[in-house]
């Protein structure tokens, strides 16, 4: 029933083979290496908007960026995606601005959006919970006939959790048109995927689930949308949810908290940061032509702007209000609530100062 | 008082498309209390769906049904197997409205049996409410009869909100009253008065009430007992049990569940913050103890019973 390794044994490929993946002109092409020049950009300024103490806490997802950008290329307007923290910029390929995004980082309720502006869920913190989450929406939406899809989100440490399990099941059992996108990036903060599971591949799960299962080069973006794209063109057509593993290895720490100097394997890292996949994927176009000098610089000046307009934007947006603390709890609140805002209001006085 | 879940799931399914139910054994079966039988058959396998064993996996997948349009009402089968949909529901269910900004509703609905007294195996016999209520985002109800049981099922499902249903399974089948045809609906946030009195007020909620009301019996040529029914735990109704405070000045606070910061303690705390000049004597509770909910043959003893309520009535009487 599931490919899983019998039917691809071996990681699927496109860029290191030098192919071509039908469908995608170079518009399309081009339109790609945009996608993952923005997550880039915003990634490394992330980086630097925290040290400089414009942002708190963030989850890096350097050397990410082809299996976000090749996972959603590969959707259609319609279809919903669930990112867990790793994909926490993942609306910028829908249109969200960059300091929506960054608010979020910084902790200011301005950050949060309604999913259905984008059809992109609210960004998932705990692990795996999101995948039923996405097994739940991709299944009301078959139930009421539309064509939306879904793909989650979610990283090698997730297949560990109980809500993976559920969540795949439930998508399995519905027949939910669904792709379950597993970003396996070898390390869950410092615990590596071999001890996560003693299957040898994570693929092999899918068997279990009576689903198809492909392993793809996680740094090789055509690769990702390739194998996307069949497993979305399978749902739309009634064929059920598919596990995608996308295989890299983690080059940059967890979180701007951690230190992976006492865990990880510095010299794999080294190849890692040499064989990034934007730089694979840059050097792809320059090869077929389809980049050169200066539309490279446009694309990465282009993204530089956006994301220093998103931070002045972020910047300038006034503190909440205190009764945003009770305003969006429920939608139906209770009475109590305009009391303790009186009463706050009463102690704080002008404000949280 | 199952009939009357039954009713309410009937009556509402038919008159909004979006709203289905889903659950362990809810289709084929109709339950494993009947709560849900004939739905299958009357709406179809869309809308009454036995899903696999997996009570996160229910709860979880109701989310994304929220995302999609859907009203989902699930089923846990018992009590304390509810525990596994706790992940979903203190990390999404109850944050997700806010999360979105207030974009996005879960207009989704959990109902459960619960509660003791009814001889089952370990497991099957918890009062869990103080989970469910302790998480923000979250609404509460539990009914004591069988005309509340529809109501306030029905104002779960009409909510814009998450609601948690726990339905008192000692009294499923033992409760029977008249229950209003057609669409009824119990407000949240309202209470009931149970029965009027003067000298002591009994608060207390779901198969508790019924027992409080034997104890009033009891205590009929002592004391003028009031009995409180508080339907919904959140919201609370708290002008309800002010006034009530105020009339009698006396309060025992009635609960199966255990009593460590039990729903009981929150009442008693409201009452001391708020109500303390109205206070002739302490307010009681009459509880489970921080026990595991025991086997059968000594459950009784765990129970909250006519004897211990009306003992501690006569003990805050005599105060």
């Amino acid at each position: 029933m599931a490919h899983v390794a019998q039917g691809e044994p071996e990681l699927r490929r496109v860029i290191d083979e030098d192919r071509e993946v039908d469908g995608l002109g170079d518009q399309e092409l081009l339109e790609l290496y945009r996608s993952m020049v923005l997550l880039r950009t915003y990634d490394e300024r992330s980086v630097v908007y925290h040290r400089q103490g414009r942002i708190g806490t963030y989850a890096i997802f350097w050397n990410h960026e082809a299996m976000q950008a090749g996972a959603v290329h590969a959707l259609e307007d319609d279809d919903w995606i669930f990112p867990s923290y790793r994909e926490s910029a993942i609306g910028l390929l829908r249109g969200m601005p960059a300091s929506t995004i960054l608010h979020w980082w910084r902790g200011h309720p301005a950050g949060w959006w309604n999913p259905a502006d984008y059809n992109v869920a609210s960004i998932c913190v705990p692990i795996a919970t999101q995948v039923p989450h996405a097994a739940g929406l991709a299944w009301g939406k078959k139930l009421k006939g539309e064509r939306a899809c879904a793909l989650a989100f979610f990283g090698d440490g997730a297949t560990s959790e109980g809500a993976f399990h559920e969540g795949a099941n439930f998508a399995g059992v519905f027949q939910a048109p669904l792709v379950l996108f597993c970003n396996n990036n070898g390390w869950a903060i410092s615990t590596p995927v071999g001890a996560q599971t003693h299957a040898e591949a994570l693929v092999d799960k899918a068997a279990g689930y009576g689903i198809p299962g492909v392993r793809v080069d996680g740094g090789d973006v055509l690769a990702v949308y390739e194998a996307t794209r069949e497993a979305i063109d399978r749902a739309r057509e009634g064929g059920g949810p598919t596990f995608v593993e996308a295989v890299s290895y983690r080059a940059a720490p967890h979180a701007t908290a951690d230190d992976p100097r006492a865990y990880i394997d510095l010299e794999r890292v080294e190849l890692e940061k040499q064989n990034e996949c934007l730089g694979r994927y840059e050097r792809y176009l320059r090869r077929h032509g389809v980049l050169g000098d200066d539309l490279d610089a446009e694309i990465r000046r282009e993204a530089a702007e956006l994301m220093r307009a998103g931070i002045v934007e972020a910047e300038a947006e006034p503190d909440a209000d205190i009764a945003l603390l009770f305003e969006n709890a429920y939608a139906n609140p209770p009475a109590s609530f305009a009391h303790d805002l009186a009463e706050l209001r009463r102690v704080l006085g002008g404000g949280l100062g | 008082m199952v009939e009357a879940v039954n009713d309410a799931l009937h009556v509402e399914l038919a008159r909004d498309e979006s709203v289905l139910v889903l659950g362990e054994d809810v289709g084929r079966s109709g339950g494993v209390f009947r709560a849900t039988a004939g739905l299958r058959e009357r709406f179809g396998v869309d809308r009454c769906v036995d899903t696999p064993l997996a009570e996160a996996g229910i709860l979880g997948t109701a989310v994304g049904l929220c995302m999609a349009g859907w009203r989902p009402v699930t089923e846990m089968q018992y009590d304390a197997f509810s525990y596994p949909c706790l992940d979903q529901l203190i990390t999404h269910v109850g944050r997700y409205h806010w999360r979105t900004g207030g974009g996005m509703e879960f207009p989704l609905v959990i109902r459960m049996p619960y509660g003791g007294g009814v001889r089952a195996p370990e497991l099957h016999d918890d009062s869990p409410e103080t989970y469910y209520v302790h998480t923000p985002g979250v609404k509460v109800a539990i009914p004591s009869n069988p005309a509340d049981a529809k109501g306030l099922l029905t104002a779960a499902i009409r909510d814009p909100d998450p609601v948690v249903v726990l339905e008192p399974k000692l009294i499923y089948r033992s409760e029977r009253s008249d229950v209003p045809e057609g669409e009824h609906v119990v407000p949240l946030g309202k209470a009931r008065l149970a029965r009027e009195g003067d000298d002591l007020t009994l608060v207390a909620y779901g198969a508790m009430v019924p027992l409080c009301e034997r104890a009033a019996d009891v205590l009929a040529d002592e004391a003028s007992v009031e009995v409180l029914d508080i339907r919904t735990l959140k919201p609370l109704d708290e002008d309800a049990l002010l006034a009530t405070a105020a009339k009698t000045g006396r309060v025992v606070i009635v609960q199966e569940a255990p009593r460590v910061a039990g729903f009981g303690a929150e009442l008693a705390a409201i009452l001391a913050e708020k109500a303390i000049l109205d206070l002739r004597g302490p307010v009681l509770r009459v509880t489970g103890y921080d026990v595991p909910y025991p086997y059968w043959k000594i459950e009784d003893a765990y129970m909250p019973s006519v004897e211990r309520v009306v003992d501690a009535a006569r003990k805050l009487l005599r105060f």
